[in-house]
């Protein structure tokens, strides 16, 4: 299959021309380390993390077992924690480095960044231990799954390890805040580059929303699972955890946006359609991100109807920036399609790059996540929330979002930036021109399946979806069919993956090249900063407007389950390693 | 700023869907008077529910001409009552669940109705349901509380209601509504 690049496109681009390489890492040597050693840890979490995955869908399904079901769990807790936290929060760090450096023209600074590295590396192997301690039976041992309710107990470790993964994280935003400053200091009156807005307003979002699980663990879990403290409400603890449960979600969606912006569209062939409504899109979600975590709690006593109903409020309107970057990502997409010579309404679709997988990737990506969202949409309803809460149409529904809107997009951009990080050229093209659509078909037969299983009523996290007393009426097709689907779905995503790490590895280890066949430029949007008021970049009042919000949101809820005593309801801690 | 007319129309559509969204859960809340799970049942210790008037001895009690109350404990890894004997309660009643936790975060879902609450240490999930006919319903834990979660399980029988003898009634007959305790006393739906 042919592989074209984006040489192709109406971008001046000197490559070709210029004898000396100029890549991410020629000029910026250190940044593309940090980026590397980010990405490094990134995919080795997605490789282990991916591998539970066909475990457990091969397991629940039936069709193999190769673990006891009681160690389900100990898998469940494994893939969660590292696709979710680990793989997500690494990759994260290492694009957002990438997009500040490269967007302002900064450097990062040499110490904080091996600082804020190490700390989250650390972290990830303290909160690793006694998750694979769950294996061996060990007192050490972390069966809590990634959602670590209390009064559920797990080893102190897995605690701090987590505590210190988001104090990384903390660290590497002062990184990037820190080189916004200099930059600031010397454009004083400049629009801040799209890119680096982006990565600000997230990481603003990030800073408010990583409060909640770090009120949770630093002061409840961490020293009740030391025994310094007896009890904790198990009520506010989940609360906190979800005050900080669905920011984390934008903390991984926004990401791909950044990629849909400010790549996809150079990737297609054109330019951005609008910076004023990207700006517009990620303010946005730096207001409604946070106030909205009781709609995870819709089905939890002690919480009043009215604080769910301001939630499902608040939720409804974050559809408004996602539906706002459906139209201008599209938008940007069919710009480019034309200005490779596509025509017609939509016939323009064929003009465009599907065999560059960092295209085909993140358009794919694109794709799914506006099914996902819409799924999301049925969540976010109050009453039929009733029908799915905790069926398997919620890991159906997070599957299409941060397993694919986010994961697939991770992956094939890095198709895209790892040659401009190593100065190597992407080794088995061939390969990676196939993997985002092996992708996109592994997950339409799982996500489906497990989407139609939710409304039969199939839980979520559990071994064994087989119960003596219940039958699972299929909506539309039987329980056999959907199990096999999500069998085949899963085996399918895992080639994919091994297919993903099969180019990264093979691109790693391949020689330097003289130069290489893509480039960071990035063309000048349609309609540009200039277009749009000047406080959409005042970041101090947007963080205020948010922090008022939360204070709107959870202040009451908040009183009144303190109200009855920090610790009360009070739970002892629980070990979840209790050898059956 | 400059917003193509294009986009404008979408924001529009945008917004419309939004409040559509908003509408119909609040015309499912107010009109169709779906009941949402809330603090209503109040709170208990979930190291005393020995203590509790009717934790203590959980089951239905009857509290009024085809009123019930269901006290139901979850515990690793089993509904009491519902799993080693079927909760039961008579057709054509209104039944108020009340459910809680002993030990750790636990899901009640009564598979193919609408009785889905998290059962949580400390607060106790009360929610309102008419059984019009006869059935039997599977009762499972979705959420994870454990090695053995996935065997818990129970079973909810509703059966005609000249065949169902309440497993206790408040002083022996349908109880006068005043002489309930106050943890039952609230929203009947």
């Amino acid at each position: 299959m042919a592989y074209v690049d984006e040489q192709t496109t109406d971008t001046e681009t000197t490559d070709g021309i210029s004898t000396e390489r100029a890549a991410f890492l020629d000029r910026y040597p250190h940044e593309a380390l940090i980026v590397r050693l980010n990405f490094l840890v990134a995919f080795a979490a997605l490789g282990i993390g991916g591998i539970f995955g066909l475990v457990q869908a091969l397991h629940r399904t039936g069709y193999l077992r190769v673990i006891p079901s009681a160690d389900y769990y100990t898998v469940l807790t494994g893939h969660g924690v590292l696709l979710a936290l680990v793989f997500t929060t690494f990759f994260i760090a290492g694009i957002f480095s990438w997009g500040i450096t490269r967007s302002l023209d900064e450097n990062l600074s040499t110490r904080l960044s091996y600082l804020w590295f190490g700390t989250m590396l650390v972290g990830t192997v303290l909160a690793a231990i006694p998750i694979l301690g769950g294996f061996v039976g060990s007192e050490i041992s972390a069966d809590v799954l990634f959602t670590f309710y209390a009064p559920m107990k797990a080893h102190p470790s897995f605690y701090v390890g987590a505590a210190l993964l988001i104090i990384g994280s903390w660290l590497a935003g002062a990184d990037w805040f820190l080189a916004y400053r200099r930059w600031r200091g010397e454009h004083p009156n400049d629009r801040i580059p799209l890119q680096a807005f982006m990565v600000l307003m997230t990481m603003l979002m990030w800073y408010l929303s990583t409060l909640g699980v770090a009120v949770e663990v630093v002061f409840f879990l961490i020293p009740w699972s030391l025994g310094w403290i007896a009890e904790v409400d198990p009520l506010l603890t989940r609360t906190l955890f979800w005050y900080f449960g669905h920011p984390v979600v934008y903390f991984w969606l926004l990401p791909a946006y950044l990629v849909w912006y400010t790549i996809l569209p150079k990737l297609s062939g054109g330019r951005l359609f609008s910076d004023p409504l990207a700006r517009v899109v990620f303010v946005l979600f730096l207001l409604l991100s946070t106030p909205v975590g009781f709609h995870h709690q819709y089905v939890d006593p002690g919480i009043p109807e009215g604080f769910k109903f301001i939630a499902m409020t608040n939720t409804m309107f974050l559809l408004l920036p996602s539906l706002l970057t459906a139209f201008t990502v599209v938008a940007s997409i069919e710009h480019g399609a034309r200005q490779r010579g596509g025509t017609g309404r939509l016939g323009w679709l064929r003009s465009l790059p599907w065999d560059n997988p960092a295209f085909s990737g993140s358009a794919l990506a694109g794709l799914m996540f506006a099914a996902g969202g819409f799924s999301g949409m049925i969540n976010a309803g109050m009453n039929i929330n009733y029908l799915i809460h905790n069926t398997l149409w919620i890991p159906g529904h997070f599957h299409l979002t941060v397993g694919t809107a986010f994961a697939l997009t991770a992956m094939s951009i890095t198709y895209w930036l790892l040659p401009q990080l190593t100065g190597k050229e992407l080794s088995l093209k061939s390969v990676a021109v196939v993997q985002p659509y092996a992708w996109f078909v592994g997950m339409t037969l799982m996500s489906n399946a497990m989407h139609r299983a939710g409304l039969a009523g199939v839980p979520r996290r559990t071994a064994e979806p087989q119960y003596e007393n219940v039958s699972f009426e299929g909506v539309i097709g039987g329980v056999g069919e959907m199990r096999l689907q999500i069998a085949i779905g899963g085996t399918i995503l895992t080639i994919a993956l091994l297919m993903f790490l099969a180019v990264i590895v093979a691109t790693w280890l391949g020689d330097r090249s003289e130069q290489i066949s893509v480039n960071d430029d990035i063309p000048e949007p349609l309609s540009g900063p200039e277009n749009s008021p000047r406080i959409l970049d005042d970041m101090r009042v947007w963080f205020a407007i948010a922090a008022v919000l939360v204070v709107i949101a959870y202040g009451p809820p908040m009183w009144g389950l303190l109200s009855d005593g920090l610790l009360a309801p009070g739970s002892p801690p629980i070990p979840v390693w209790l050898p059956l | 700023m400059e917003v193509h007319r294009f986009e404008k129309l979408w924001l529009g559509l945008a917004l419309l869907l939004i409040v559509g969204f908003i509408a119909t859960v609040t015309y499912g809340a107010v009109g169709a008077g779906v009941q949402m799970i809330d603090d209503s049942g109040g709170t208990v210790d979930p190291d005393a529910l020995g203590d509790h008037p009717r934790f203590s001895e959980p089951g239905t009690y009857q509290t009024g001409e085809n009123e019930y109350d269901v006290y139901v404990i979850s515990r690793q890894f089993l509904f009491q009552p519902g799993t080693s004997e079927p909760i039961r309660v008579p057709a054509g009643s209104t039944v108020t669940f009340h459910v809680t936790s002993a030990d750790v975060v636990h899901g009640f879902e009564v598979v193919g109705t609408n009785i889905n609450t998290m059962a949580i240490p400390g607060q106790i999930g009360e929610i309102t349901v008419a059984f019009e006919e006869p059935a039997t319903y599977g009762i499972l834990c979705h959420e994870y509380c454990g090695a053995a979660h996935h065997t818990m399980e129970g079973q909810l029988m509703v059966v005609p209601e000249d065949e169902f003898t309440a497993n206790m009634t408040v002083d022996g007959t349908a109880a006068n509504a005043a002489d309930r305790p106050d943890a039952a006393t609230e929203a009947e739906g």
